[in-house]
């Protein structure tokens, strides 16, 4: 197995294997007004109504700073724990959400596939489906990147109250959990239809699976109050099952609401002071519970929003930008901005200088240690020195 | 009815079997001379169901009537057409598109297929969420004039790359009105228009026909292809009879596409005449629109419009993986076993289990009451026959069977008692539960 130049667990007899939380914000957050390059005169030409004042920046360095909404994202950036990845996309972007949400999630630029690419990690971490809950979802519906057909993965609405025949109580429910197993459990014979036996496997796996996540809220006690948000919620509910114990490697979260044609001002600082608020106190519960130290978090979004402003909002555009968050990132800037200057955009967009498959090789073979090319589908240049070495 | 509508309880059944089986499919097919249910009296006691913002209002009525409409082979075709022809919200946030456009899925879904097709390339839902309105003279876009042919119409393989550039050219100009803002003058529709100095007039070569071909002649020449034929064939032969493909009752009703001119009340009576589709049971996974339908049927509750309770059925349906009026993709949902996930299954079981475990909605009211008429005691066995037989003719596994029957204990006869109603009911509860309740 490859391993990363920077190592990834010393041995396997470590229960700190590396886990990654996937936090998609969709519908295309504006990049440009989360990591503002506030030092570029072109940024106020062409941001004329939503662009954010200077003085409002939080300010990285002379030419770039953050939202005034990302606060607590700044206080991590600013102990080194953040990676900013700017000028993300693929070749000839898609504008639609979907289509483009579909390539980030199957690592598929070219073709239409149902093959997730965290679907190809969880069957890379877990061969012979040992553990259920390696990949679990938080929010509705499993997202396609987790898809893989074959493959388990848990998707869980909210864990509290998850798990199955849950409107019956006590022995009953215990009596009608078996009863239910029996029914599902794959049948032996040749001519058992194929999608009984299918569904028997999901019911199985999704038994197995909330068996397993039901100890997670009884063993959790945090003096971290998440907000009632849906993502603080996600966030909470990943933190639960991580600090459980149960084995997930991979999580994922979702926080829409960031298709701001108009009304941007109020609708993007919501939702960013949201996810910096969640994502904070996601770090810090893990901190608290001394489980922070395998964690990595990235937060991705399916495009960028056009350079010029609408006068009231933002088109959908290309090369977006993505943060990789926690203790084992080596904090900083990774990737050229895109540059602002007209003559270098792309039909009105920013230019993206880095596909997002290098971002997704960079974890594959930088944290987890294995061989990205079958993943991603291809071989793709990876960031330098994203990681810490395990341990510091 | 299973899966030419959404199945009913044995109660209703036996009121049908009192026709012939062709009276039947003739009633079915027969919409003309029934009413729609109308919807005023819906808005009447929920005033937020006029709410034509939000899709999901406009998905509990469509719910609304797939649970009474006297015309439910409309509802079901235009399912299927969605599912088909799959477009939704979540490009254009603006849902008066998507009451336009599911109006055309029920007004034109069970007619002509040419004649939809044009209804759809007329459509501003559509036509916004193929970029038809960037699809202009000189640049033209080719998203729509592509999937009409790869996904509404012949399936990929069948045309080349220079007829998606020609049905793309002829259909250059067309797009829909800016819509007059919402205040102060209330809702006003989007409407087709066509730009004349925005149409790339002149000769095109499409599907082997040369000449100066417009949007129409496009629908013209696709709907006379084998390769069409067949994909609508295929497709109604998921939808109605199995997930797995069967080439010669395919052919079959490909055969009946020509047969009767693209008309899709000949093309659905013969269908449903057909071996293939009598003989067929529990082959396809349900749709989640559809169990959820078959599950509110057979409780018996949402009859009338004063009821609470529609619009959690649109969150339902989402939970387990279908949220109408806003389909993934413009590909549709991917159907068959990919309706089963983990958490998808949960959301199936624990809703059917959930709801049809009360003794006392009107329906289980009716079937607890059906079998206990005339009893005194019951064995397990035939209480859970008598069981599967109420639903509507659910058929288990012998090995589900058995376990069945392992729950209910070792006694030899169930009396019918006070307690009798909740028997059943936590029989029932394991029943919707099964595995093959996962089908139709």
């Amino acid at each position: 197995m490859a391993s990363g130049t920077n190592g990834t667990n010393a041995n396997g007899t470590s229960s700190k294997d590396p886990v990654l939380v996937v936090v998609q914000l969709s519908g295309g957050n504006d990049f440009m007004n989360t990591v503002i390059p506030y030092g570029d005169p072109f940024y106020y030409d062409f941001r004329k109504t939503v662009g954010v004042k200077e003085e409002n920046v939080l300010k990285i360095d002379d030419n770039f700073g953050l939202h005034p909404s990302l606060g607590p994202i700044k206080t991590m950036y600013d102990a080194g724990d953040v990676a900013i990845v700017s000028g993300i996309g693929y070749p000839v972007p898609d504008r639609s959400h979907f289509r483009s949400m579909d390539i980030w999630h199957t690592a598929e630029p070219s073709t239409v596939s149902a093959e997730g690419w965290l679907g190809r990690v969880i069957r890379e971490l877990d061969p012979n489906q040992n553990n259920v809950c390696t990949g679990v979802s938080f929010g509705q519906g499993l997202p396609r990147a987790m898809y893989l057909m074959g493959t388990p993965a848990i998707s869980v609405a909210q864990l509290e109250g998850y798990g199955l025949l849950t409107s019956i109580a006590g022995e009953r429910q215990r009596k009608a959990l078996n009863a239910f197993q029996r029914m599902y459990v794959p049948e032996e014979v040749d001519e058992a239809s194929m999608v009984l036996n299918h569904i028997g496997q999901t019911g199985i796996d999704a038994m197995t699976g909330a068996e397993m996540l039901s100890v997670a809220p009884e063993r959790y006690s945090s003096s971290i109050e998440y907000g009632d948000d849906a993502l603080s919620q996600s966030l909470k509910g990943i933190a639960q099952v991580h600090t459980a114990d149960i084995g997930t490697r991979v999580f994922y979260a979702q926080l829409p609401g960031f298709d701001t044609h108009g009304a941007q001002i109020a609708t993007q600082a919501g939702l960013l002071s949201n996810l910096a608020t969640s994502v904070s106190d996601f770090f810090d519960d893990l901190r608290e519970h001394d489980a922070s130290e395998n964690v990595i978090m990235m937060v991705f979004t399916e495009f960028g929003r056009r350079v010029r402003d609408n006068g009231n909002g933002t088109d959908h555009g290309s090369g977006g930008g993505a943060f990789l968050i926690g203790d084992r990132v080596k904090g900083g800037f990774y990737a050229e901005y895109p540059s602002l200057d007209p003559a270098n955009h792309l039909s009105g967009d920013l230019h993206f200088n880095n596909d997002f498959r290098s971002l997704y090789s960079t974890i594959l073979d930088g944290y987890f240690g294995i061989a990205p090319e079958e993943i991603v589908n291809g071989k793709f240049e990876q960031f330098n020195g994203m990681f810490e070495t395990a341990g510091v | 009815m299973r899966r030419a509508a959404f199945g009913a309880p044995a109660w209703r059944l036996e009121q049908l079997a009192e026709s012939s089986y062709e009276e039947l499919v003739e009633d079915l097919l027969d919409i003309e001379s029934k009413q729609r249910p109308a919807e005023d009296l819906l808005e009447r006691f929920h005033a937020e169901h006029a709410d034509e913002e939000n899709n999901k209002f406009t998905a509990a009525r469509w719910f609304y009537r797939m649970i009474n409409s006297p015309r439910v082979l409309e509802e079901k075709v235009a399912l299927f057409w969605h599912n088909r022809l799959a477009t939704g919200i979540a490009k254009s946030n603006v849902n008066l598109m998507m009451r336009q456009h599911l109006t055309i899925l029920r007004d034109y879904g069970m007619g002509n297929y040419r004649e939809l097709l044009n209804q759809i390339s007329h459509d501003p839902a559509m036509l916004w969420w193929l970029d038809q309105q960037m699809n202009h003279a000189g640049a033209v876009n080719e998203n729509y004039g592509r999937e009409l042919l790869e996904l509404f119409s012949m399936g990929r393989g069948n045309y080349t790359e220079d007829d998606v550039k020609a049905a793309a050219s002829a259909f250059t100009g067309w797009t829909h009105d800016q819509s007059i803002p919402r205040y102060p003058n209330g809702w006003w529709e989007f409407s087709f228009v066509f730009r004349e100095d925005d149409h790339e007039y002149g000769e095109k070569t499409f599907l082997g026909r040369t000449g100066d071909l417009d949007g129409g002649d496009i629908v013209d020449e696709i709907v006379k292809q084998d390769a069409t034929a067949h994909f609508i064939a295929e497709n109604l032969h998921r939808f109605f009879v199995s997930d797995e493909p069967d080439e010669k009752a395919i052919d079959t009703i490909a055969q009946s596409y020509f047969d009767s001119e693209y008309e899709m009340k000949p093309i659905l009576r013969n269908l449903f005449h057909m071996d293939e589709f009598k003989n067929s049971v529990y082959d396809r996974v349900r749709w989640p629109a559809e169990h959820v339908v078959n599950v509110v049927k057979i409780a018996g509750t949402l009859t009338d419009p004063y009821e609470n309770g529609i619009k959690d059925l649109v969150s339902y349906s989402e939970m387990m993986g279908q949220g109408l009026l806003n389909p993934p993709t413009v590909e549709g949902w991917h159907t068959g076993r990919e309706w089963i996930d983990s958490g998808f299954l949960i959301e199936r079981v624990n809703y059917a289990s959930e709801v049809l475990a009360n003794p006392d909605t009107p329906g289980m009211r009716k079937i607890i009451e059906r079998i206990s008429e005339g009893r005194t005691s019951i064995s397990p066995a035939d209480l859970i026959e008598a069981c599967l037989y109420e639903l509507g003719g659910v058929e288990l596994e012998a090995r589900t069977k058995d376990i069945l029957l392992g729950e209910l204990g070792t006694e030899e006869a169930i009396a019918v008692n006070n307690d009798f109603g909740l028997r059943v009911s936590q029989i029932m509860e394991l029943i919707v539960a099964s595995r093959e309740f996962q089908l139709s």
